[in-house]
C-alpha cells in the first residue's frame, strides 16, 4: 500500500472511534469505550509508522504525495480537494501526535476511571486526535483551516469537560475566543493567498509562489503576518497567550495531550509548513522569532512565581514553544520540529506525574499545600524527575539535545541572531530553575496530611470536592472524581503510559547527536530542501561547545533551584519580600489579562453599548415605531369621518358626484 | 315629443329620491327612495335610447331593473331581519358600524 493510503486509515480511525464511543455510549460498558478509544489511536499509530516505512523506501527527493478522495468544493473558478499531503513532515507530526496519544489515551483510561462523563471524554478525545491528524495531513489550506477549526471546538469541549464548574467553563470559552481571532488570520491569509496565486493546494502555492512575489513585498509579508496571527493563537504565543493557563481547568489528561503535546504545536508544524511563504519575506520571519523570543522570557519569568501546579507547567510550555517558533522562523527547521517531538514527550510526562499527584490532592492544585510526595507516591516522582531534567535540559536527556541545537544554529546565522542565542540561554536557566522549584517543593520533605494518608494505608479518601477558585461544590453527578480518589501510579495502563514516556524523555534525545547520527534532520531535509537557510549548518564542533555551554547552565539552574528550595528554604520569602513590586508583577503575570482587557475588551463592551444605546434605541428604534405612529396616526383622523350615519355618508356621495358632475360640466363647456 | 321633457322628468325624480334619502330615516323610505332614483335613471336611458334610435339603452335600463330588483330582496331582507330582533327601524340609531 501506498502511504497516502496509510495517511488515509490515520484518519479513518480516531473518527470511528470517535463516533462508536459517541453513538454507543449506552450500551458500552465504561472499560470498552476507553478500550476503543485506545485502540483506535494504536492503530492510527501503526498505520502511521507504516506510512513512515512505505516512506522510506523511496527516493528522498520523492518522498512527497498528495491524494484526494473527492472534491470538497469545486465552484466558480474553485476547486478544492478533500486531499492529503504526506512528505516527511506531516509524517513525522502523525508519529508524534498519535504516538503521544495511544499513551495518553492509556493513561485516561485509567485516570478517569472515578469519572461519571468517561464516554464522553473518549469520544471528545478521539475527535481531537481525529482533527489534529486532519490539521497536520491536509493537502490544501481550506482543510488545514477545518482541521484547525475542529481542534479548536475539541480544545473548547474537553476544557470545559467538567461543564457544572463554572471556572472551567469560562476558561473554555476564553480558549475558544482567543482561538477563533486566530482562525480570522489564518482564513484571511488563505483568502490572500488565493487572490494571488490562484490555488488552495500546498503543492502549486509553494511552487508558484517565488515566481509571483519579490522578497518582502507587501502581499507576502502580509500573508505571513496572517497566517502568524492564526499560529500564535494557536501556540499561545504573545499576545494571544493567556488562554492556555486558564485552559488548566480542564482535566489532566486533557492539558498533557492538547495543552502540552499536540495542539498548542499546531503553529509550529504551520510555520514549517509554509516556510517557503516564509523566506519570502524575512521580516515577518523575524516578526515571528522575536516573538517566540518574547513569549518564551515572559513565560518563563512567571512560571517561577505561580504556585498552580498546572498553570506553572502550563506556562513552561508556552516558553518551550517560544522556542520552537523561533527555531522555525529563524531556519533552524529540524531543530524546531524535533525539539517539538522531545517537548511532546517530557511535557506529556510533567502533566500526567502532575495529574497523579493532583488527583491525590483532591484537584487542589496548589503548590503550597503539596509537600513529600517523592515517599508517598514513588513511580509518579521517579517519572516526574525524568520529565524535569529533560524539561531543564539536563545533559543526555532529550531536552538537552533539541533544545541546544536551535541556538547553535542561532550561532552558526550569526548577525543579530546571537540574540537569540543569548537569551535563549538565559530563558533555559530560567527553565531548569522553575522546573526543579516545582519538584523540590512538591517531592521531598515532610509529607502533607494526603500523603501521610497514601503513606499509612494506600488510598485517600477526600471530603467532597469544592472548587477552590469560587468555594462552590463540585458537581459530580456530570464528571468530576468523587470523594474515593483513583490513584494515578496504581493502575497499570497508567503506569505503562508514564514508563515509556519516561523512557523517551530520557532517551530520545539520542537518535539526534550532532556528528553521530541526526536521524531527524536526514528525515526532514527534504522538505526543507528548498530553503536557503537550512544550507545554513552549524559546524560539529560549534554544537558540541553549545551543548557543553547548555549542560553548564542547566547544572547551574538545577543548582541554584536547590539552593534555594532544599538548602535555604527560607530564602524565597527573603526574595519576596526585598523584591516585593517584581513579584507583585510576576504573579499578576505581566498584566497581561489586564492590559487585554483595557485594550480590547472595553472598548468592544463600549462600543456594544454606544450601539445599543445610540444607533439601537435612536435610529432602528426611531425608524420602527415613527412608521407605526404615521400609520396610527393617519388611521385616527380618518376614523373621524366612518361616524355610523348612513345618511351622512349619502350626502357625502352625492356632494361628491354633484362636484364632480358640476366640474365636468364647466370644463366641457 | 322633444328629449328634454324625458331629461327633466328623470332629473326632478331623482332629486326627490335624493332628497328622501336624505332626510328620511325609516329604511323602508330609503329603499323606496332608492328605487326612485334607480328608475330616475332607467327613464333617462329610454329616453336617450329612443333619441338615438336603437335598443341598447332600452336592454341596460331592463338590466338595472333586474339588479334593483335583487337590490330590493335583500335590503327587505335586511329589515325584516332588523324587526325580528326587535331592534329600532330608524337608520340613525343602527349606527354600531361606526368607526
Amino acid at each position: 500500500m501506498s502511504a497516502t493510503s496509510w495517511a488515509w486509515l490515520v484518519l479513518l480511525f480516531p473518527l470511528l472511534g470517535s463516533i462508536a464511543i459517541a453513538l454507543g455510549f449506552k450500551m458500552l460498558p465504561s472499560k470498552a469505550a476507553g478500550a476503543i478509544g485506545t485502540a483506535a489511536i494504536g492503530l492510527a499509530f501503526v498505520c502511521g509508522v507504516a506510512a513512515l516505512i512505505s516512506l522510506l523506501g523511496e527516493a528522498p527527493d520523492a518522498r512527497h504525495h498528495a491524494s484526494s478522495l473527492w472534491d470538497y468544493a469545486s465552484v466558480a473558478g474553485l476547486d478544492i480537494k478533500l486531499g492529503v499531503f504526506v512528505d516527511p513532515l506531516s509524517v513525522f507530526m502523525v508519529l508524534v501526535v498519535t504516538g503521544v496519544s495511544t499513551l495518553i489515551h492509556l493513561y485516561s483510561f485509567g485516570y478517569m476511571q472515578s469519572d461519571e462523563g468517561y464516554h464522553r471524554f473518549f469520544s471528545y478525545l478521539n475527535f481531537f486526535v481525529f482533527s489534529m491528524l486532519l490539521l497536520v495531513l491536509a493537502g490544501n489550506f481550506v482543510l488545514l483551516i477545518v482541521g484547525w477549526a475542529f481542534v479548536g471546538f475539541a480544545s473548547y469541549a474537553l476544557i470545559s469537560f467538567w461543564y457544572r464548574r463554572t471556572t472551567a467553563t469560562r476558561a473554555g470559552m476564553k480558549a475558544f475566543v482567543i482561538n477563533v481571532v486566530g482562525d480570522i488570520g489564518l482564513v484571511l491569509a488563505a483568502f490572500l493567498i488565493f487572490r494571488e496565486l490562484g490555488t488552495f493546494e500546498y503543492g502549486e502555492v509553494f511552487a508558484r509562489a517565488p515566481h509571483v512575489f519579490s522578497s518582502n513585498e507587501w502581499t507576502i509579508t502580509a500573508i505571513c503576518l496572517l497566517l502568524l496571527v492564526g499560529a500564535f493563537a494557536k501556540s499561545a504565543q504573545l499576545p494571544f497567550h493567556t488562554w492556555l493557563p486558564d485552559a488548566m481547568e480542564g482535566p489532566t489528561p486533557v492539558s498533557s495531550l492538547i495543552h502540552a503535546a499536540t495542539m498548542v504545536t499546531a503553529g509550529v508544524y504551520l510555520i514549517a509548513r509554509t516556510h517557503t511563504l516564509f523566506v519570502l519575506a524575512p521580516t515577518a520571519a523575524d516578526i515571528a522569532a522575536f516573538t517566540g523570543l518574547a513569549t518564551l522570557l515572559v513565560a518563563g519569568t512567571i512560571a517561577l512565581v505561580m504556585t498552580d501546579l498546572k498553570r506553572a507547567i502550563a506556562y513552561s510550555t508556552m516558553s518551550q514553544i517560544g522556542y520552537m517558533i523561533m527555531g522555525v522562523s529563524i531556519g533552524a527547521y529540524s531543530a524546531g520540529m524535533f525539539h517539538l517531538m522531545t517537548h511532546a514527550f517530557f511535557k506529556a510526562l510533567l502533566f500526567m506525574a502532575a495529574g497523579s499527584i493532583i488527583a491525590a490532592m483532591a484537584n487542589n492544585q496548589n503548590i503550597d499545600d503539596m509537600k513529600g510526595f517523592g515517599k508517598a507516591m514513588r513511580f509518579t516522582s521517579i517519572t516526574m524527575l525524568c520529565g524535569g531534567l529533560a524539561l531543564a535540559a539536563f545533559p543526555g536527556t532529550s531536552g538537552f539535545f533539541s533544545k541546544d541545537e536551535i541556538l547553535a544554529y542561532a550561532t552558526a546565522r550569526g548577525g543579530m541572531y546571537e540574540i537569540f542565542t543569548v537569551l535563549g540561554y538565559f530563558g533555559a536557566l530560567l527553565t531548569a530553575i522553575y522546573t526543579f522549584r516545582l519538584i523540590f517543593r512538591v517531592l521531598p520533605g515532610r509529607p502533607c496530611p494526603e500523603a501521610q494518608e497514601l503513606i499509612d494505608t494506600g488510598h485517600v479518601h477526600h471530603a467532597h470536592p469544592f472548587n477552590p477558585a469560587t468555594g462552590e461544590e463540585e458537581d459530580t453527578d456530570v464528571g468530576f472524581p468523587g470523594a474515593d480518589h483513583h490513584i494515578a501510579e496504581q493502575s497499570w495502563p497508567m503506569r505503562a503510559a508514564m514508563g515509556v514516556l519516561a523512557f523517551l524523555a530520557l532517551f530520545a534525545g539520542l537518535i539526534q547527536v550532532p556528528g553521530l547520527d541526526e536521524v531527524v534532520t536526514k528525515f526532514l531535509d527534504p522538505v526543507f530542501a528548498d530553503s536557503p537557510l537550512a544550507e545554513i549548518v552549524p559546524s560539529v564542533g560549534a554544537s558540541w561547545a553549545g551543548l557543553a555551554i547548555g549542560a553548564t547552565i542547566s547544572i547551574v539552574g538545577i543548582g541554584i533551584a536547590y539552593w534555594l528550595y532544599i538548602a535555604r528554604p527560607e530564602t524565597p520569602a527573603m526574595l519576596i519580600k526585598r523584591l516585593r513590586p517584581l513579584h507583585t508583577f510576576l504573579v499578576n503575570k505581566w498584566y497581561f489579562d489586564e492590559l487585554i482587557d483595557v485594550l480590547v475588551v472595553k472598548p468592544a463592551l463600549a462600543i456594544g453599548r454606544f450601539a445599543n444605546r445610540t444607533f439601537e434605541r435612536l435610529v432602528v428604534d426611531g425608524l420602527v415605531s415613527g412608521t407605526e405612529d404615521i400609520v396610527g396616526g393617519s388611521g385616527r383622523i380618518v376614523r373621524v369621518v366612518q361616524s355610523g350615519f348612513v345618511r351622512s355618508y349619502a350626502l357625502l356621495l352625492i356632494v361628491g358626484f354633484a362636484g364632480l358632475a358640476l366640474y365636468f360640466l364647466l370644463s366641457s363647456s | 315629443m322633444n328629449v328634454e321633457w324625458y331629461i327633466v322628468l328623470s332629473s326632478l325624480l331623482f332629486a326627490v329620491g335624493a332628497t328622501g334619502i336624505l332626510i328620511r330615516r325609516s329604511p323602508v323610505v330609503i329603499l323606496l327612495c332608492l328605487e326612485i332614483m334607480l328608475n330616475a335613471g332607467n327613464l333617462s336611458l329610454v329616453a336617450f335610447s329612443k333619441m338615438v334610435g336603437n335598443q341598447q339603452g332600452q336592454i341596460f335600463a331592463i338590466i338595472v331593473m333586474v339588479v334593483a330588483a335583487c337590490e330590493v330582496v335583500v335590503g327587505l331582507g335586511l329589515i325584516v331581519a332588523i324587526f325580528r330582533r326587535k331592534l329600532p327601524l330608524d337608520v340613525d340609531e343602527l349606527r354600531e358600524l361606526r368607526g
